[in-house]
């Protein structure tokens, strides 16, 4: 649905987005990550028809966003940063405007109306003037502004800012659900919220893209992903360490104190595999080790974000 | 047609915009006091002993000047301030629509306050029977005047986000178009510059176009002069706007 090809876009000498090239299928749900000023919001603008390009070429649902763009933001719903909308327009007046622009009329635009109210939970404000409204209900209306028209393609730049836990919960799950059937890109600082939502993840580090893959991918690239984790009572930490230098890259002293440590034993390949937890359990059975705890870290992403994004500067003094 | 509804729906809301704020009634009651103001007092309406609306109709280009790009600085420049000019933008419409609609829009609202002096006309044709041929002429002129103001306000206000600077730089250009053709400016230069140069400056006055309309003339090359200039500044309203997206 979304392709984007070698995208390039220079303010000046500056490149926010350097040769930026993905695509996005319909049923999936892209995740964009990356630091501020990474080049999240303008590659969304982009996408979305309101920057050209300074060279490289998105095309929506087949259609060029600068040579055609006209139905080619048909298809497209974007909710843009700050969630933009006119101060002194009610919220249904406001989203009877961009139903007029979609060119939605009669019992159609009824219904686009009602639905989009429905979703968004603006029930109880529809007759407000925005900017009576609160920052989460602001961000509502905008969100409900950009699936008004049912699009196929939906490009949310941080579509759960301003909002509470339980509000990000809400639209986190709009997001999955819509994601079945739609093409979503949306941008977010919250990691667990990739995990959540997303099949794929994008990392943006300085206008380019240093990691796409699914979110379990990226996991697997945290460096203590597949490294076991074991609690043990009555033997000095370090003995447990030297005892499983033949299998382990290395082992590392969480906690020692009382007769109990806690050790992390590394596998020699990053990611690790079934086996190596096999055999950490088997060496602790027969030293028969009195193990509390055996347990397999995941990997978490935002230590797969810091070590990405980082510059190397700050990661040694981290 | 299509594109004509996308023009209507950008209207409806500017339109509306002005009368949900008080912008629209301040403006009128300004624009009614004043126009009043000028046309009785300072005009000398009724010690002139004629029937028309001369008095009226003179002091609309320094009305205007003040008031037309008052109404107009907001246009674009609310757009980039709150960010809902990318939203504009993102939606399936041209920028040319957007701008159009607009500019119509608020013309529209500068014809409903000028058909509100209605009651001067009244005044006039119940005191006498001027020569209302000449007053429909005024009322033609005068609103391809506001409009003329209102495309430069159009221009200036693209190209801030600040109302303030919006509103003295589309003066400053509207004062240009008014004195480059005012007499007592026109008299003064032609001491030191040739007479057919002065002229040339004159014929992009706004004064020299808008003086044959208040005479009851509708010459096609005043209307040309006004619409080529709105045609203009509203081009120059589309290059600024893309301006600001190409970085």
């Amino acid at each position: 649905m979304i392709k984007v090809e070698n995208l390039v876009k220079a303010f000046g000498a500056k490149r926010a987005v350097d040769d930026v090239s993905f695509t996005v299928e319909r049923g999936e749900v892209l995740g964009f990550l990356g630091p501020n000023g990474a080049g999240k919001s303008t590659t969304m603008r982009i996408i979305t028809g309101f920057y050209p390009p300074t060279s490289g070429r998105v095309t929506v649902g087949g259609f060029d966003i600068v040579e055609n763009p006209l139905p080619a933001k048909r298809l497209i719903g974007y909710l843009p940063e700050n969630a933009p909308g006119y101060a002194d327009m009610t919220v249904h007046g406001f989203l009877a405007f961009v139903a007029d622009l979609r060119g939605l009329t009669g019992d159609a635009k009824k219904k686009a109306i009602h639905r989009a109210v429905e979703t968004c939970m603006l029930d109880g404000v529809l007759y407000q003037t925005i900017d009576t409204l609160s920052k989460g209900y602001k961000h509502r209306t905008c969100l409900a502004q950009s699936i008004i028209h049912d699009p196929d393609i939906l490009i949310l730049d941080e579509p759960t800012d301003g909002l509470d836990p339980n509000q990000k919960h809400e639209v986190r799950s709009l997001i999955k659900r819509m994601g079945e059937n739609k093409a979503i890109v949306f941008s977010t600082h919250i990691l667990e919220e990739v995990e959540a939502a997303c099949s794929r993840v994008i990392i943006i580090d300085r206008g380019h893209v240093v990691a796409n893959g699914t979110p379990q991918e990226l996991k697997a690239r945290a460096e203590n992903a597949g490294a076991v984790r074991l609690t043990v009572r009555g033997i000095a930490a370090a003995a447990i360490g030297a005892k499983l230098a033949p299998v382990a890259l290395r082992t590392e002293i969480l906690f020692e104190q009382g007769g109990v440590a806690v050790v992390r034993v590394y596998p020699q390949e990053r990611g690790g595999n079934a086996a190596f937890v096999g055999s950490v359990a088997e060496f602790a059975q027969r030293e028969q080790w009195k193990l509390d705890e055996l347990h397999v870290e995941e990997g978490r992403m935002d230590d797969v974000f810091r070590s990405i994004t980082l510059p190397d500067t700050v990661k040694r003094a981290a | 047609m299509n594109s004509w509804n996308n023009v209507k729906a950008i209207m409806k809301r500017e339109l509306g915009g002005y009368f949900t704020s008080p912008v629209a009634y301040v403006f009128l009651v300004i624009f009614l006091l004043l126009t009043g103001f000028f046309t009785f007092t300072v005009g000398n309406f009724f010690e002139r002993g004629e029937a028309s609306l001369v008095s009226f109709f003179t002091w609309h280009p320094w009305l205007y000047l003040f008031l037309v790009p008052a109404a107009g600085m907001r246009l674009w420049s609310e757009e980039r301030r709150l960010g809902t000019l990318e939203l504009l933008l993102t939606m399936p419409i041209t920028t040319w629509q957007a701008i159009v609609g607009k500019f119509l829009a608020s013309w529209l609202f500068l014809g409903i306050a000028l058909a509100l002096t209605f009651p001067v006309w009244i005044t006039v044709n119940w005191l006498g029977s001027p020569d209302n041929g000449v007053i429909l002429a005024g009322y033609v002129g005068s609103l391809l005047l506001a409009g003329t103001y209102l495309a430069i306000s159009c221009m200036t206000s693209a190209m801030t986000r600040n109302q303030v600077i919006s509103f003295i730089v589309s003066v400053m250009l509207c004062l240009f178009l008014i004195l480059a053709g005012f007499t007592p400016v026109t008299d003064l230069l032609v001491r030191w510059a040739n007479p057919a140069v002065v002229q040339t400056i004159a014929s992009f006055s706004v004064m020299t176009h808008f003086e044959s309309f208040q005479r009851g003339v509708i010459d096609l090359r005043d209307i040309v002069f006004f619409v080529s200039v709105m045609g203009f500044a509203l081009f120059t309203t589309g290059v600024v706007i893309r301006g600001h997206r190409a970085g």
